[in-house]
This record gives structure tokens, sequence and C-alpha cells, in this order.
């Protein structure tokens, strides 16, 4: 059971001071020039030192942060391989790399499309950030809204920067990918006539945030991978890809596979490939902690950008304003954005209100970024220090029952360590969330470079700009990755391959030795690597 | 110095801070995790062990990413648990009591131990969502089941082989698709989509300089 200390606890006493003035006088929105300038202040991207400009590659002179430098010219794992290209173990239409949201996606609809498919996933179909999303998907459904406001509130929140056609299909698809998902038996939260029960995310401008309680992700997830088995399509698990594989006319043509177990390696051939490995909060970038899962290692930058694909956005990343900062157990977990969509409020070591509770996700974590250091009115925690979420405040407005009925992950979350979330706050600070940037793609999920190379998912770049509104992210992997499936589905009816090559493997290498680099760390990662550490 | 306790991993002991959970007391020990290890926050289902405290007559289930160490801990981890997964076309079966009879049979020989309700791992009450599972209450199952995280500790102890997670997962999507009132403003709003009613509105948008975006987004009106 948790015990708070005495500091902690005198500061608590604050907060349920101040609780009920709070709750009549809502903190106010900050201006652009506000946002712009606490942001530049305090955000984690805007950290020159944290970067470096990439030396090799189609990004060259590009800057990314150090962890993912690493990766991206780091050593390969199949130049010391004898791999006999010729005799392939797999040989597919269409092999999606990823067993996320966006690979289900993307394998059920290439299905559709008759296609030959095949998922491969380094650990179980699911393990996944699509698994914990929590808070919702967006989709502008109702009557006194429209794919035109989705648009202009996630071009705003993603600082104007989003690719337009992108973000064009990410809104206009929204409305279907819902429908989808209700149809493949999804439990949406509803209302007895059906109208869907829909909350503001930060940064929306109208209530397009649909749930499935506080398990959305989960919810999602568990269904499409039921639908997955049920289809036949094949799933190689615990198999990770660690290089593309090309024909000797450039277009893409499957990958090398690596047992995770074993490491037994095996050679798919595939007419089209689609990446949908997800994010890299597992690189930890400048020390944060994350809320991802286990194998999110950016895995598929590395190996779209080895094999020639372009990135885009991949300096930006988002940082949640509330991971848990205590207890240390679950240090960095994700707390719902949910949470503050259903009023609770953000409150520092005085028990004073200091953002809207709504910013977007950048404006949030700066805020309390700024709160912990600069203005010095943070609470000490075990792993450094937070600010309260004050969930209460949520019964005061919804009524005895709400957090249980609407937030039970986060009820059972705290409770296994005796905090009771309806009775206290809770302690929060910002955790690496969400890869902003990734692989550059056109409208139809492929590759800007790299033909027949489809990305989908997290691994994208472009579809959110510079920063992601709550609720898109769930949407981007359900829109991408059934566009993905639906374009590799037909693109592979009319590609025929040459012989297959790793040769691009050995000119990036090339590359890398007349910049004069000579790395050392393998690359993709593939797993975090936790033994012995300090347990992050 | 922080306390240490001793856990015993598949009955060898190592020495760890007391405050680790059994996930990151195994990673402590020196284990690189393939298998039994997902999402790290208990959403997954991936991390599912099971564990007796010295001296202790009975055995415990939990999720390893979510549980701290207790000394004397005797820890088996359940990476995998072969639960069956009948297939089925959505489109086509129907939201009836059949359906559970021709899938999941077993499910009506549970003889009411209950031992999967005390395994849960969310605590929830398995054996209850089953006993709707029988009946054909597709909408009670699946709100009773709605938190499983699909990890099979359940299924490992039922004397019946019961695949509870599996039984669950059909009467969710059966609820979600059959059962669950229909959204008409969702399906409205799908149907002007296609026929291009916004197609205009948003390449407008696209459209504007920049400059112009950015007064519309700053001005833009919020729902209450």
């Amino acid at each position: 059971m948790y015990k708070y200390t005495e500091e902690q606890l005198v500061s608590m006493k604050k907060v349920e001071a101040t609780r009920e003035s709070r709750l009549n006088n809502l903190f106010g929105r900050m201006s652009a020039e506000e946002k712009q300038q606490v942001l530049k202040e305090n955000h984690p991207d805007y950290i020159e030192s944290a970067y470096e400009n990439l030396k090799v590659g189609p990004n060259k002179g590009g800057k990314v942060l150090h962890e993912l430098a690493d990766l991206l010219q780091g050593k390969s794992r199949v130049l010391d391989m004898d791999i006999d290209l010729s005799k392939p173990d797999y040989d597919v239409d269409v092999l999606v790399i990823g067993g996320g949201g966006a690979g289900s996606s993307a394998a059920i609809e290439a299905d559709n499309k008759g296609a030959k498919v095949m998922m491969v996933t380094k650990l179980r179909l699911g393990d996944a950030n699509t698994m914990m999303a929590e808070g919702g998907i967006q989709a502008a459904d109702k009557p006194n809204d429209s794919p035109a406001i989705h648009y202009l509130d996630a071009f705003g929140g993603g600082h104007f920067a989003a690719k337009h056609e992108l973000l064009y299909k990410l809104v206009n698809d929204a409305p279907d990918a819902i429908k989808w998902l209700n149809e493949l038996g999804v439990m949406f939260d509803k209302d007895a006539d059906g109208t869907m029960v829909t909350t503001h995310g930060g940064g929306t401008s109208r209530k397009r945030m649909h749930a499935c309680k506080d398990y959305s992700g989960a919810e999602i997830m568990r269904t499409l991978r039921d639908e997955v088995f049920n289809r036949g399509i094949p799933v190689v698990d615990f198999t990770s890809a660690i290089e593309l594989i090309k024909d000797t006319e450039g277009k893409v043509a499957g990958a090398v596979l690596m047992n995770m177990e074993t490491k037994d390696i095996y050679v798919a051939k595939a007419k089209t490939v689609i990446i949908a490995t997800g994010g890299a909060g597992r690189l930890h970038y400048q020390g944060f902690p994350t809320s991802n899962h286990y194998g999110a290692t950016a895995d598929g930058l590395v190996l779209g950008y080895r094999a020639g694909a372009k990135l885009l956005y991949a300096d930006t990343l988002q940082y949640h304003p509330t991971g848990v900062a205590e207890p240390t157990q679950i240090f960095g977990a994700l707390v719902t954005e949910k949470v503050r969509s259903l009023g609770a409020q953000l409150v520092n070591k005085n028990g004073e209100a200091f953002v809207y509770s709504l910013e977007t996700r950048d404006v949030t974590a700066s805020s309390i970024i700024r709160e912990c250091n600069k203005r010095d009115n943070g609470i000490k925690t075990t792993d450094g220090e937070g600010v309260w979420l004050d969930t209460p405040m949520i019964e005061m407005i919804g009524g005895e029952g709400t957090i249980e009925k609407r937030i039970p992950a986060m009820l059972r979350m705290f409770g296994k360590y005796g905090i009771d979330i309806r009775k206290e706050p809770i302690l929060v600070y910002p955790t690496l969330h969400y890869q902003n940037g990734g692989l550059d793609i056109s409208a139809d999920g492929m590759s800007t470079t790299v033909p027949n190379l489809f990305v989908a998912g997290e691994a994208v770049g472009g579809i959110h700009g510079r920063n992601r509104l709550m609720g898109n992210s769930l949407l981007d992997i359900i829109v991408f990755g059934r566009n993905a499936g639906k374009s590799a589905g037909e693109k592979c009816k009319s590609v025929e391959l040459k012989d297959l090559t790793l040769n691009h493997v050995k000119e990036f290498k090339k590359e890398l030795d007349d910049a004069g680099i000579n790395p050392t760390k393998l690359s993709p990662q593939l797993l975090p690597n936790y033994t012995k550490q300090q347990n992050i | 110095m922080e306390n240490k306790v001793n856990v015993f991993l598949f009955g060898k002991k190592y020495e760890v801070p007391e405050s680790l959970t059994i996930m990151k007391a195994m990673e402590y020990a020196g284990y690189q995790l393939v298998r039994g290890c997902g999402c790290r926050n208990g959403f997954c289902g991936a991390c599912s062990v099971i564990y007796r405290i010295k001296g202790d007559r009975e055995l415990h289930a939990c999720l390893a990413c979510q549980t701290k160490v207790e000394d004397n801990m005797f820890v088996a981890t359940l990476p995998f648990f072969p639960l069956l997964k009948e297939v089925y076309d959505i489109e086509k079966i129907k939201p009836n009591e059949q359906i559970m009879m021709q899938l999941y049979p077993e499910i009506y020989a549970c003889v009411g131990c209950n031992a999967c309700t005390k395994a849960c791992t969310q605590s929830l009450n398995v054996m209850q969502y089953i006993a709707y599972a029988q009946r054909g209450e597709f909408e009670k199952c699946a709100e009773e089941s709605f938190d499983c995280v699909m990890c099979g500790v359940c299924s490992s102890r039922c004397p019946a082989g019961i695949s509870h997670p599996q039984v669950a997962e059909l009467a969710r999507r059966l609820y979600g698709k059959y059962m669950a009132p229909e959204s008409k403003h969702l399906l409205e709003r799908v149907k002007e989509i296609e026929d291009g009613k916004y197609k205009d509105l948003i390449e407008g948008l696209m459209n504007k300089p920049i400059e112009e975006l950015k007064e519309l987004y700053n001005n833009r009106e919020i729902e209450k």
C-alpha cells in the first residue's frame, strides 16, 4: 500500500481546501502567445542539446534525438549473416509488420481484397500501444460537428504542420472508421437511444471523443485480434522484422525475420509490405519514463530509413501531461486524459490551479514542467516531482459512481496501491507517450520514396503535424491501417518482383563508413534492456 | 539503502528491493524478458503469474506488472495458456442462446466451483459472466466481463475446461454488433460524407493561407 510522505499529505490538505472554489472558478485558457511561450521555455522538443543532425540517409542534415540517431545510423543485424534470399520461407502478397491496431486493420482490409496476407509481430498479436489507449477515439458524427471542424481542431492543435492530404483523410474517414468498428462488435459507450456518449479531449472544440469506458483501445484491439483469428490470417508471433528486402528494381519485396526466442532467421518474400510497428517510448528519449508498451522501440523507422524511406517530423515527440508520478511501481504509466475530460483539475503544491485542464497535450505538459521547475510548485515524489490531478472533482460534477462507470481502469490501477481516486487526488508528471513524426507517406499510404512500402499507425509522420490531439491516434491507426491494407491489397495484384537483394543495406553501411560513423549499436533495437538497471 | 526481500523465481531465490513489481524484480534479477511482458500497464494480460507466499495455503494469481513483490514469494509465470478460440463469421452468427451451445458447449459443464472468480487478476466475477453466457444474456455477460485482459488464469483453474475470456469476447462482439442500439447520427454522417457533403468545406480550409487558418483556429467557437 502506498504511504504518502508528510510533505505530500500537507499539500493534499491544501488541495482539498481549495476544491470547492476551484470548481466554480475555472482557470482560463491561454492566448496563442502564452501557449507559444510556455512551449518554447519548457517543452522537451525545444531542448537543442538533446538533438543531433543525421549524417546519412534520406533525411541527411535533419535533426533527431540522439537516441533515435544512434538507431537510424546503427549497425544492421544482417550484415554478418549468410542469408539465401532465393529460397524464401514465406511468399505472400501483403506482409504486415506489427501486430497492433494499425497492422490488424490493414490485414483485415487486405484480406477483404482477396490478397494473401501474413502478419509478423515481435511479441503477441495485440501487444501494442493500441491496447493501452484509454481515453477514446475522435470522429465528427454529431449534428453540431463536422469533419471540417475536426480538421481545424487537429490542424491547429498540431501547430499548422500536418500534411493536408493526410489530415483530410483522417477526419473525412473518421465516422466510417467508427461504423466499421461498431459493425465488428466494438462496444462503444452509447445512450439508450443509440446516441454515442462523447466528451471533449484537449484541444477539441466539439465533444467528439467516443469511448469504451476507459478500455477504449483494449476493446478495439481485442475485437480486431479476434477478427484476424476468425479470418485465419497467419500471424507469425514472437518474430521481428530485422531488415527490409528489396528487388533489383528497388521496390520493397519482403523482410528478413528473426525468431525472438530461438534467433532463427527466415526470409519473407512479399509483393507489398506494410510497416505498422508503432512508436518509440521505450527508447526513453531525454530520460523520460514512458506510457508505451514493451516493444515500442522505433523499429519500423529504422527498417524504412535504411531502405530509403523519408522521415517527416521525426524530431517531435508527445509527452503526455499526466503520467503516474506516484506510486513508484507504476511510474510513467498513463493516466488517461479522460480524467480531465470528466472534470479533474491540475493543481500545484499550494492547492492552486495553474492551467486550463484541456489545453492541447504539449501545452499542458509544458505547464506542468514549468510549475515544477521554474515556479518550484511541484510536489516531491520517489522518482522526481509531480503535481496533483484532483480526481474527486469528477464525482462532484458527474455524481457518485461516475468514476467507476467511466474510468474503471484508473480506479483499479490506483486501487491496487490503496489509493481511492474517488476520495484522494493523484500525483502526475509528463510521460513519453507518442511519436508525432515518422515515415513520410502519401494519401494512399505508400512511402513517398520507396515503391510498394506502405506505412500505417504511429510509424507514420505528418498526419498530426507537430502535436497530436487525444483520440486522433486510435482514429489514425484505424483509418490509415484500413487505408494501407486496401491500397496494398490492390497494389499487389500488379506487382512483379525481380530478384531479391539486401544491397541497400550494404550501401547504407558504405554511406556510414564514408561519413566516418562506425556504429556499435545493433538496430532495430527490438526490445529495451532493463536487466539489472534502475528499473525505469 | 532500500529494504530487500527474498523472492523465488521459478523456485530460485533472488534478493530484490521491496518496492519492485514482480516484473521489475525479474528484470532486476537479470531476466531479459521476451515472453510474459507486454504493455507493462495492466491492459494486455501478457504477464500473468501464479504465486504462493511461503507457509500460506492459498495459491494466488496476478499480473506481474501490477503487483509488488512480497517476502518469500514463490513465483511461476504463465505467459501463455492454451485457450480454446473457436472461429466464426461475425456477419453470419446470431445473438441467440444456440450460438454459445454450438461454439462453447463446455460452459454448460460449469460445476460452480468459482475457482475462476477467485483467480481473476482483474477481480472480475468470472463465474457470474459465464452464467450470463449460458442463459444467452449477452449484454450482462459483456458488461460483467468488460475489464477482462484475457490473461487466461481463470481458464487454467477451471475443472470444466472453459475458455472464459473467449466466451466473453464472443458475447461482447455479439452485443456490440447486434444488440446495442443503433447510432443513427453516425450512419447519417457516414452517408453525408459518402455523398461528398464536406469535401468542398474541408478543401476550402486546406487552400487557405496559414495566417487565415490561425485566425480561424484561435477564434473558433468551443462547445461548453
